[in-house]
């Protein structure tokens, strides 16, 4: 659907440029703001994208990754200024979109082979 | 308390980034600066209010009433006109110009539109009545239930399939997130009723949360 002008200025003021392209199987390190009281620091969460949904503003994504043998999943607002940097730390090849398999799986099973051809 | 008021059309929805990194659901609401066109007072009319006019409209489309009655403002006709109430009078004067700075980020206002249309409807839909049960011999599927006792009438207020919806309703206490001068738009906090494209009258809120 076309979006209204007026609508589509709003949102892209806040669009970020400076997210890189990626999909789900890859592999990403967000560098998240975090907030304690006064203090802001960075808290990096590492780990394996099994979601991209949406365009534009509405747009997120979800990192999966294993912590002490429990799975911890974040999503975040890809446009969020809440995270100061996303960097994608290797290209996975995957055959499906949404990658919900992997919360069965642990250990080898959950690997995931890296792209042979490396995407731009 | 005096109140504030603006006229305006809903655009449509969208999420804003707060200053903080949070993702607020916004209505966008357009309001091209709405003009005074006439100023109850207590002397001529027995009550008080500014009567603001939104949106012009070709000549063709009004009569000579409303075009004698703009032209006092020396304006266009307009397509919806509504009186504020509860003002402080001495602020507007007619032919007067009504911008979205009245209102600043993080206040609360009401916004009162007209919502949807969905014709009509049953029990199930329209008052949110449970369902029978589909299977096992029920019968009684989407029906409305007991009329109630038997003394020859329904009493006022049982709840019956009818028209549902295009009804005027005010959605009270909505923040707004922005007011954006340069693009006369509003940014409310949530939801306000209507579709798209429809008129919405934004006025401060009667009952603002204290802070």
């Amino acid at each position: 659907m076309r979006q209204n002008a007026l609508i589509q200025k709003i949102n892209q003021d806040q669009l970020r440029e400076d997210i890189p392209n990626f999909r789900a199987g890859d592999s990403v390190r967000v560098h998240a703001r975090v907030v304690e009281g006064t203090r802001e620091r960075i808290q990096l969460f590492e780990g394996v994208v099994i979601r991209r949904r949406g365009t534009g503003i509405q747009a997120t994504y979800t990192v999966r990754k294993i912590t002490n043998g429990v799975g911890v999943e974040r999503t975040f607002p890809v446009h969020s200024p809440r995270v100061a940097k996303l960097e994608v730390v290797r290209f996975g090849q995957v055959r499906r979109a949404k990658l919900y398999y992997l919360r069965e799986l642990h250990g080898k099973a959950a690997r995931i082979p890296e792209s042979r051809r490396p995407r731009k | 308390m005096t109140r504030k008021g603006i006229l305006g059309r809903k655009v449509g929805m969208t999420q804003v980034f707060t200053e903080n990194g949070e993702l607020v659901p916004v209505t966008v609401v357009e309001a091209t600066p709405n003009v005074v066109l006439q100023v109850k007072t207590m002397e001529n009319d027995g009550y008080e209010a500014v009567q603001l006019g939104f949106q012009d409209k070709r000549d063709v489309l009004s009569n000579k009433p409303e075009q004698g009655h703009v032209s006092k403002a020396k304006t266009a006709p307009k397509r919806f006109i509504r009186e504020i109430n509860d003002v402080e009078l001495g602020e507007y004067k007619v032919a007067d110009e009504v911008k979205v700075d009245i209102f600043n980020e993080g206040d609360y206002v009401d916004v009162t539109g007209t919502t949807k249309g969905h014709g009509y409807q049953g029990n199930v839909h329209k008052d949110g009545q449970s369902r029978g049960p589909e299977t096992h011999g029920s019968r009684y599927h989407r029906r409305p239930g007991s009329l109630g006792a038997i003394i020859n009438r329904v009493f006022p207020g049982k709840k019956l399939p009818g028209r549902m919806g295009n009804k005027t309703v005010t959605v009270q206490n909505l923040k707004i997130v922005r007011a954006d001068l340069d693009n006369n738009v509003l940014l409310i906090k949530g939801n306000v009723p209507g579709a798209n494209k429809s008129f919405v009258e934004i006025k401060s809120a009667v009952r603002a949360p204290k802070k």
